[in-house]
């Protein structure tokens, strides 16, 4: 211990003992980000915020629910509805949050996407990300099953007999993951615990390697400029703001980011107080019936583009079964994102309108997620059919063509 | 030199004993998620068929779902890949649950059909589908025959035969 001076102030005291001082500058005040940016990079601070909101409602709720099939609906639909003060208002946050999460995502991960933040050093940054966006999904299907309604129970059925699609150990690992023949109150009760436990404590640590994974490489920008950080920071420490091509995270950035995310929330309570009925779906009002499934079973919205890819062949394919061809697209889907820094061949780091190939490739994957998206919510029939079968293979098609076109770009140049 | 060979003795000790409590950590963990010893033996049930009676539905209960069960009354059609066959009775032993979306069909006698209400399904007495959107058969659970009674959720000699066939 070196030697210590007796300390004037509480914050001289604790800088004595914890280097808050030093702290504060690493965290915020030297954490240098590019002032080239607009409103779509405050979309990282916008998740945070409403991944805190989730958990603060998330809080309330557990102080109520009943994580057992006799108990669960009624806790939920009468006692948190009814009964509990304010009961309505955490669980219509809860549910409206995890709703508006993942659009938030969905524009976090196209930014993403766009201005090519994925690539030259930020590869990590990117995988860390898709990783939370897994474990979102996983910690959206845990939730999803605890007030057990309908479409609580029959999403678990559907969701958990997709491992029995897995050679060899299918039909063994159903039962052990449910813990029973069928969904049951083992299931509900280890869920439960995945939902309050094990994912988001893996969801808190995914975000720690998220936010460090963009010390090294830095916030790209819109132009995706190659930036000197510290030279910039040196300018704007000098007091050369005008010129230098950084800001401090706090208090500058975060000042812009606050006023984006008050936009969000007045945007988010809005939904809260009058529009929560889009979060809430009326199947999932009637109690869980394990002998009697609802007409159409589908999944929230955020899911319905992965759905729509894993139902969209409805047809043996060259002696493949028609639902193992579904699996398997459904599984390269869940993980082809992750790929993208690889895929994507061109070394130009640039927003994807400067980029001639990746710009067309960009517009067409987002309305083939659109079409996949509204067709995934209508019955499976006729056309309907057909279109989620085009739209699933060119969803594949796009990931396929996609070194190609990047690589040809390279060679004719960017820009 | 042998300074260097006693450190790396030593890690290799840790590794042994670290990888052997990981291992049986995770067996452990593996073990606690199983169905429980209650959960397996409910997954078999046992019915006496001599009780049954020729042309009326008896539905019961099997790892959640609905089972039926249908004695052939003397003037049914034997179909040797679908009945269950007990001393000279013939049965159907079918789980209850449309082949198109799930729901649970009901036995009519007088037509000799299930006719599932949800859709306008409809299977014959071996619950074959016969008319409207089911894609297949009503499933045939596991069972194996025990002098008069069947055992549901065990894979007997019989039903082998049929699910190979």
């Amino acid at each position: 211990m070196a030697k210590l001076e007796k300390a004037n102030s509480v914050g001289e005291w604790l800088d004595q003992r914890l280097a808050t001082t030093k702290l504060t500058k690493v965290m915020m005040t030297e954490y240098w980000i590019p002032k080239d940016i607009n409103f779509l990079w405050a979309m990282g601070v916008v998740l945070m915020v409403t991944f805190k909101l989730l958990i603060i409602s998330g809080i309330f709720l557990l102080m109520y629910y009943k994580p057992d099939v006799n108990m669960a609906f009624d806790s939920v639909n009468f006692t948190i509805m009814q009964d509990v003060a304010y009961g309505w208002l955490f669980r219509h946050i809860h549910g409206v949050a995890a709703s508006v999460v993942f659009l938030v995502m969905y524009i976090h991960m196209f930014t993403g996407i766009y201005y090519g933040s994925y690539k030259r050093g930020r590869e990590m940054i990117w995988i860390s990300g898709m990783l939370l966006f897994v474990l979102f999904s996983a910690e959206a299907f845990s939730g999803y099953m605890l007030p057990w309604g309908q479409m609580s129970y029959w999403a678990a059925y559907v969701i958990t007999n997709i491992f029995g699609g897995i050679p060899f150990i299918g039909d063994e690992l159903v039962v052990w993951i449910r813990g029973n023949f069928y969904v049951s109150d083992a299931t509900l009760t280890r869920f439960f615990m995945l939902h309050v436990f094990l994912v988001p404590l893996a969801i808190i640590g995914a975000i720690a390697l998220h936010f460090y994974a963009l010390r090294i490489p830095h916030v790209n920008n819109q132009k995706g400029e190659e930036i000197d950080f510290e030279e910039e920071a040196n300018k704007y420490k000098a007091g050369n703001k005008k010129r230098s091509k950084v800001i401090p995270f706090w208090p500058v950035f975060l000042s812009k980011d606050i006023f984006v995310l008050s936009a969000f929330l007045i945007f988010f309570f809005y939904l809260v107080f009058y529009h929560y009925n889009f979060a809430m779906d009326p199947v999932n009002f009637d109690p869980a019936d394990g002998l009697k499934t609802p007409a159409h079973i589908y999944p929230e919205w955020y899911f319905l583009w992965s759905y729509e890819v894993l139902r969209g062949f409805f047809f043996d394919i060259a002696g493949i079964k028609a639902a193992d061809l579904g699996l398997i697209a459904f599984g390269i889907a869940q993980v082809v994102f992750m790929l993208m820094p690889w895929l994507d061949r061109s070394p130009t780091v640039a927003p994807a309108n400067q980029r001639p190939y990746f710009r067309v490739w960009f517009w067409l994957m987002l309305v083939v997620l659109i079409v996949l998206t509204v067709y995934g919510k209508l019955p499976p029939t006729g056309t309907n059919a057909w279109i989620g079968f085009y739209a699933s293979i060119a969803f594949l098609l796009l990931f396929v063509a996609l070194p190609f076109l990047t690589a040809k770009e390279a060679k004719v140049g960017g820009k | 030199m042998a300074d260097k060979s006693r450190r790396a003795f030593m890690g290799n000790v840790l590794a042994g004993v670290a990888g052997v409590g990981a291992v049986a950590s995770l067996y452990a963990m593996k073990k606690t998620w199983d169905p429980l010893p209650s959960v397996v033996s409910a997954g078999f049930t046992t019915v006496d068929m001599t009780q049954l009676e020729a042309g009326k539905l008896e539905v019961i209960k099997w790892r959640g779902k609905p089972v039926f069960l249908l004695k052939h009354s003397a003037d049914v059609k034997k179909d040797p890949a679908r009945d269950v066959v007990i001393g000279n009775e013939s049965y159907t032993v079918v789980i209850g649950l449309c082949t198109h979306l799930g729901c649970i069909p009901s036995w009519q006698n007088d037509k000799q059909i299930f006719h599932c209400a949800c859709h306008g399904g409809t299977y014959d007495v071996h619950a074959k589908n016969t008319f409207g959107p089911p894609p297949r058969p009503l499933d045939i659970p596991p069972f194996a025959i025990k002098g008069t009674s069947l055992t549901l959720g065990e894979e007997g000699p019989e039903y082998k035969k049929m699910a190979q066939a």
